[in-house]
């Protein structure tokens, strides 16, 4: 970059605008989330106790902070729901991921083995889906799957079951709604890491003699595992948090934390400890994001 | 290595494209079902789309989700496209490595969070929640896609028709306007038209930061697919679909044509 002021970028300036915006909007609301987390439901409008009052000044401040209190964690950690909640959304994301893993890598490497001129429209056809709307589908496994649905009507007519199964409402449907959904979150970061590698290695492999799978083995996969975690991580953090496909595929025993979060607030109302799970899920989270943030930094950096 | 599509390959493309695409076409052909039940075939018809026409709430929900989608995803675009101008200059600025990670952030966050936390500052600040609180949300959650398609190109370009221009002494400010902006136009519209279908789809952070009279169309379908699979809301999704597919296959194709008119004027500047 040049010395002279006047040809530099002034940054400050550009970045003026999307800081404070962020600032705004993504940061504040996060402390305020802890802040309401650590208040006590009221039936008030808004329905939580203490509000802060800053017309009050510091004693306002110091009244506020007597009255915080972790009950909504407390229930949190002594209700059985809540950690049977968190537990099935880990169980949940972990298989998710490695069915999307089990799927989603041979789909990328055949792309990645394409003729070349086939593979822009291949990748195509895997990203048009996720411009189609998230929640058509997921509702698309509702025609399906459910019990007048096309599955039973195919599996019926094939005489591979007798009786029209219960595919909806199950932990299967959530699992084939999750796989369905991130299938191109996997497919594309795979399929990046696959394409860029030297073909040389392989060529290098197989003229001293290393069969085809020792190759892949030994070759391919280790240099593909950047790919399968950024994969696994844009995978993994979402379906922990998911709604909608555990909403509208699932049964009703046992709640993702998505679901549980969504329910107390707009069913019981209860601001605080929804707030508090909101909290707990995101502490759950930060180690995965911030891993999955400093590989896509490191990325982005590495092709300058 | 010669690049043949072993078997194993061809198949585990082909099967993952026929995962992906069979349920679709089921949904999109049973929205031509007559019939109203789903195992039974009742011959080709439109009534479902006739049904449409009479639906006021499915059209304005339809209408108010449009605009949404078109306010948020032009705000998104202008703020993502700063964020990465900013992202990949090597200035200075104070509290640079918070904004990179409040900039890349969203792209992981679970909506239900997104949504509760927005919610929660509207209510902080005593905001009536409605049109405007799903379009600042809508911004706040697309942003960040924007920010990373326009740095993805930002990277690959050529620094240095930025640098020869300052060097003949323009204004970095006319620079950006000049060179940098038409070289990156293409990732600003496909930033555009990414945050411009996130809106569109946006079910969650906008069931928390809507109100009264804002009902989005995924709102709508929502409270509709819990009661059940209703033929009309396939019609509802097939035209979703088919404006999604022609507008993806409309802008790769401009895409294309730009691509092609480069090339021939690069290939006209050499002779």
């Amino acid at each position: 970059m040049n010395g002279e002021p006047e040809k530099r970028w002034n940054v400050r300036a550009i970045v003026l605008l999307p800081y404070l915006w962020l600032a705004v909007f993504f940061l504040t609301p996060f402390v305020i989330v802890l802040k309401i987390s650590l208040s006590q439901t009221a039936l008030a409008q808004p329905p939580y106790l203490p509000v802060l009052d800053l017309a009050a000044g510091w004693a306002g401040l110091i009244e506020f902070a007597k009255e915080l209190s972790v009950d909504s964690y407390r229930l949190l950690s002594s209700d059985l729901l809540y950690l049977l909640s968190y537990l099935k959304s880990l169980q949940v994301a972990a298989i998710s991921t490695i069915i999307l893993l089990a799927i989603g890598y041979p789909f990328a490497y055949g792309i990645a083995r394409a003729p070349r001129g086939l593979q822009p429209l291949l990748v195509m056809a895997v990203v048009l889906p996720f411009w189609t709307s998230f929640l058509i589908r997921v509702y698309a496994w509702i025609n399906i799957l459910q019990r007048d649905g096309l599955l039973n009507d195919v599996f019926l007519r094939l005489q591979i079951i007798n009786a029209p199964a219960t595919w909806l409402s199950s932990d299967t449907a959530i699992y084939i709604g999750m796989v369905y959904s991130y299938l191109p979150f996997m497919v594309l970061p795979l399929y990046a890491t696959l394409e860029k590698m030297d073909d040389s290695l392989l060529e290098a492999a197989a003229d001293l003699g290393c069969p085809r799978w020792k190759t892949f083995w030994l070759v391919t996969l280790p240099l593909s595992v950047r790919g399968a975690v950024a994969g696994a991580l844009l995978c993994f953090i979402p379906i922990v948090g998911e709604f909608v496909i555990p909403d509208l595929l699932g049964g009703s025993e046992t709640l993702m934390i998505g679901q549980t979060l969504w329910t107390e607030f707009f069913s019981n109302r209860d601001w605080p400890v929804a707030s508090a799970i909101a909290v707990m899920l995101l502490a759950l989270l930060l180690a995965p994001i911030l891993v999955y943030e400093r590989l896509q930094r490191r990325s982005l950096e590495e092709g300058r | 290595m010669k690049r043949s599509a072993s078997l194993f390959n061809t198949l585990s493309v082909a099967l993952g494209l026929a995962f992906l695409y069979l349920p679709i076409t089921i949904l999109v052909i049973y929205s031509f079902n007559a019939s109203r039940l789903v195992t039974l075939w009742g011959g080709w018809s439109l009534v479902w789309y006739r049904e449409l026409l009479h639906d006021v709430a499915v059209q304005h929900a339809a209408w108010i989700s449009l605009r949404v989608a078109v306010l948020s995803a032009s705000a998104a675009t202008v703020l993502g496209t700063l964020a990465a101008t900013a992202l990949t200059r090597p200035g200075p600025f104070r509290g640079r490595l918070l904004f990179s990670g409040m900039a890349y952030a969203p792209l992981v966050m679970p909506e239900v969070i997104t949504g509760l936390s927005l919610l929660l500052l509207f209510v902080a600040i005593n905001v009536d929640r409605g049109f405007w609180t799903v379009v600042i949300a809508h911004t706040t959650l697309t942003m960040c896609f924007v920010t990373v398609i326009v740095q993805s190109r930002l990277i690959e370009f050529d620094r240095s028709l930025e640098e020869a221009a300052m060097d003949l002494g323009c204004p970095p400010f006319k620079t950006f306007l000049t060179v940098t902006l038409p070289l990156i136009a293409p990732a600003i519209a496909a930033g555009w038209m990414l945050a411009f279908s996130l809106s569109l789809d946006d079910l969650v952070v906008a069931s928390f930061t809507t109100g009264p009279g804002a009902t989005t169309l995924p709102i709508r379908i929502y409270s509709e697919v819990r009661l059940g699979v209703k033929p009309e809301i396939n019609a509802v999704c097939t035209i979703m679909i088919a404006v999604v597919a022609v507008g993806t296959i409309a802008s790769s194709l401009i895409a294309k044509s730009g691509a092609a008119r480069r090339q021939r004027a690069a290939l006209g500047a050499q002779i």
